[in-house]
């Protein structure tokens, strides 16, 4: 069902370059926990190609988080490199990583992180608003994509008005307005019972076959399981990183 | 929905989570406001004040009084008098260009008694510039001293507001007679009440003037008291006066440096002194009121603190969806620049309504210090400097806080529960 809406290209025509979407090289992560230094990331490298959907997993503290935020552009690197896109994210202004994650990165969270004063349709209208798209259009935007992840009736319901799994179908929503390059999850179903979950789940996969490039974190082995490449994550090293036939 | 609307409703939550705070702050910048309000109308009321009170001994003109010369020149010895004639004003006048009028002075201290009132008072033989010089207004129903007054030595006489009550309590002194050591004169005006502030023998409203002629005629007076002349322009006093030295100096044989021969007060040269001490009497009393202010924008600040500490997350998920610094900074500084213009907006309301209540009070009560003090003043200076101190407070307040909301990656803020 995203298909019309979203015309993504499955296979790397966009980019330049080696067609990589992501591209981190020795990327690290220093915790500076005043007497203490934690490294949370010691050396990551991993590509992402335009179309993949993959999955992050790990045990707690592996470093999945922190590699999630760097990638979206939420937190900055120690050390290393990271391309989006051919470009280095490194020498980006604080503006300019905004503006990344605002038209360029959709962001999942575990909580939703729904801003709980506005309605389902104003938390998606707000990047678009942050983008500066002109009012009408971006009325007509926010309908279609709620109405794409089911939640046509809920517009203007406030977030503790809605279930578990409506809050993250919103926060999916909000994720996909500005029509990223990718789509970022960090424990989506985390707090969701099994059916929201599967729910979720099987938005993701609507999404992936769209032409979406999802990063997905997850403990949730169905998800894992989905996903067609699988990351393992250990004492902020990668570990393994699996592709299986879809 | 308008952006607005979505941007009102992402800020608005200061004054529900702080209302009791909030509306401690407003009060503090209010009550800031109307102390600055009230000092600086204060302070435009005293020197408004003082500005009519300098006006009362005239504008811009230079009094001289005779002195002895300290310096030898052209053969003669120092301590010799210089003593000045009628003549000479008319001489300085059309030698001196810079010199626009001039008028002498001849002081005496005869009985006036008018019926059975009989006082001791100065009378001043004076020409007929004196009266625009020295800022003597004839009152309604008058007229001051005139050139066939002058010509005709008449026995006319002037007198100051406060003497002629004196003389003639509640009666109309204009077409009556005073006698002046026995010699009827006719009072041809009296001065229109004025404020002075400067003065030399005494204030004005309790002289009188004749004709110069005249008095020279009674008393067979030949040197001057005092000589006092106006420059053309304020700024040409400084040059009117070393001219005034040249050309004296040249008729009675002395040195134009010798500050001894003729003593001078250049009133434009004080006027700038006490305008000096006004502009920094304004300006402490604006500082007072400005730090009062303060007071009430470190509220403010300090409540804008607590907003974003408490909504660190809802900040961190805007910039997390591509809200720029700009965009939550600006609805911060604007939060509180509208928090500070709310207790602005009323302080100026109050401070104007209590300056207009004590103008009014004052102009009731007849009290010398309080008519000195001058009404206070709203004026439109008083009014600018309120609302920038205000703006400037309201952004600051707003900047530093909204600084720190932002300083931080999203990530750090999100990471805990």
């Amino acid at each position: 069902m995203f298909a019309d809406i979203f015309e993504r290209r499955k296979n790397g025509t966009t980019g330049s370059g080696n067609g990589a979407l992501i591209e981190l090289t020795g990327i690290r992560k220093v915790y500076d926990m005043g007497t203490v230094q934690v490294e949370a990331l010691r050396g990551v490298d991993l590509t992402v190609r335009p179309g993949e959907f993959a999955s992050v997993v790990g045990p707690s503290g592996s470093g999945k988080s922190t590699l999630m935020n760097i990638v979206g552009c939420l937190d900055t690197p120690s050390g290393g490199s990271y391309r989006l896109k051919d470009e280095e994210v490194g020498g980006f202004s604080l503006d300019r990583l905004a503006e990344v994650r605002n038209r360029r990165i959709g962001f999942v969270f575990q909580n939703f992180n729904l801003l709980a004063q506005l309605t389902a349709f104003e938390n998606v209208e707000l990047p678009l608003l942050f983008a500066g798209m002109a009012t009408r259009q971006r009325r007509e935007r926010t309908e279609r994509v709620l109405a794409d992840v089911g939640l046509a009736d809920r517009m203007k319901h406030k977030p503790t008005e809605l279930s578990g799994g409506q809050m993250q179908r919103v926060a999916i929503a909000r994720a996909l307005a500005c029509q990223p390059d990718l789509l970022l999850a960090d424990e989506p179903t985390g707090n969701l019972d099994s059916t929201s979950g599967r729910d979720i789940l099987h938005v993701f996969e609507e999404l992936w076959e769209a032409g979406h490039t999802l990063l997905v974190i997850t403990h949730d082995p169905a998800i894992a399981q989905r996903a067609p490449r699988t990351v393992t994550m250990q004492d902020g090293l990668i570990v393994g990183d699996e592709r299986r036939a879809a | 929905m308008g952006t607005l609307g979505v941007i009102l409703r992402l800020f608005r939550s200061a004054a529900k989570i702080q209302r009791k705070r909030m509306t401690m702050t407003v009060m503090a910048i209010t009550w800031g406001t109307i102390s600055i309000v009230l000092l600086l109308s204060f302070g435009e009321g005293l020197r408004r004040s003082m500005t009519t009170g300098w006006a009362g001994l005239g504008s811009g003109i230079c009094i001289i009084w005779p002195g002895e010369t300290s310096k030898p020149y052209a053969g003669f010895p120092p301590g010799r008098e210089i003593r000045l004639v009628a003549e000479d004003v008319d001489l300085v006048v059309a030698a001196i260009d810079e010199i626009d009028a001039a008028t002498g002075e001849m002081r005496g201290r005869p009985q006036l008694s008018v019926g059975r009132v009989s006082v001791n008072k100065q009378v001043i033989g004076v020409h007929t510039a004196y009266g625009e010089l020295r800022n003597h207004q004839a009152a309604p129903g008058g007229r001051f001293i005139n050139e066939l007054d002058m010509r005709l030595k008449r026995r006319v006489i002037f007198l100051g507001d406060e003497l002629a009550t004196t003389l003639f309590g509640e009666a109309e002194p204009v077409g009556q007679s005073v006698l002046v050591n026995q010699t009827p004169f006719l009072v041809i005006g009296v001065m229109a009440k004025k404020k002075q502030m400067g003065m030399y023998g005494g204030p004005d409203a309790d002289h009188a003037v004749v004709p110069l002629t005249t008095f020279q005629a009674i008393y067979g007076r030949r040197f001057l008291s005092n000589l006092v002349y106006r420059s053309t322009t304020p700024e040409q006093m400084v040059a009117a006066t070393r001219r005034f030295h040249e050309v004296l100096g040249a008729k009675y044989k002395f040195d134009a440096t010798d500050e001894r021969a003729m003593y001078e007060w250049d009133t434009v040269k004080t006027q700038q002194i006490g305008r000096n001490i006004m502009i920094g009497v304004e300006l402490f009393l604006g500082i007072i009121g400005g730090l009062t202010l303060l007071i009430g924008g470190v509220g403010v600040a300090n409540i804008m603190y607590a907003v974003v500490r408490h909504r660190t997350r809802e900040i961190a998920i805007q910039m997390a969806i591509g809200a720029r610094r700009a965009f939550v900074m600006g609805a911060l500084v604007v939060e509180a620049t509208a928090l500070t213009f709310v207790g602005g907006g009323i302080g100026i309301g109050v401070g104007v309504g209590l300056v207009e209540l004590l103008a009014f009070i004052q102009s009731k009560v007849d009290n010398e210090a309080m008519q000195f003090l001058g009404q206070p003043t709203f004026s439109l200076p008083v009014a600018l400097i309120t609302v920038l101190l205000l703006g400037a407070l309201g952004l600051a307040a707003g900047f530093f806080p909204a600084r720190r909301a932002v300083a931080v990656h999203p990530a750090q803020v999100l990471r805990y529960e």
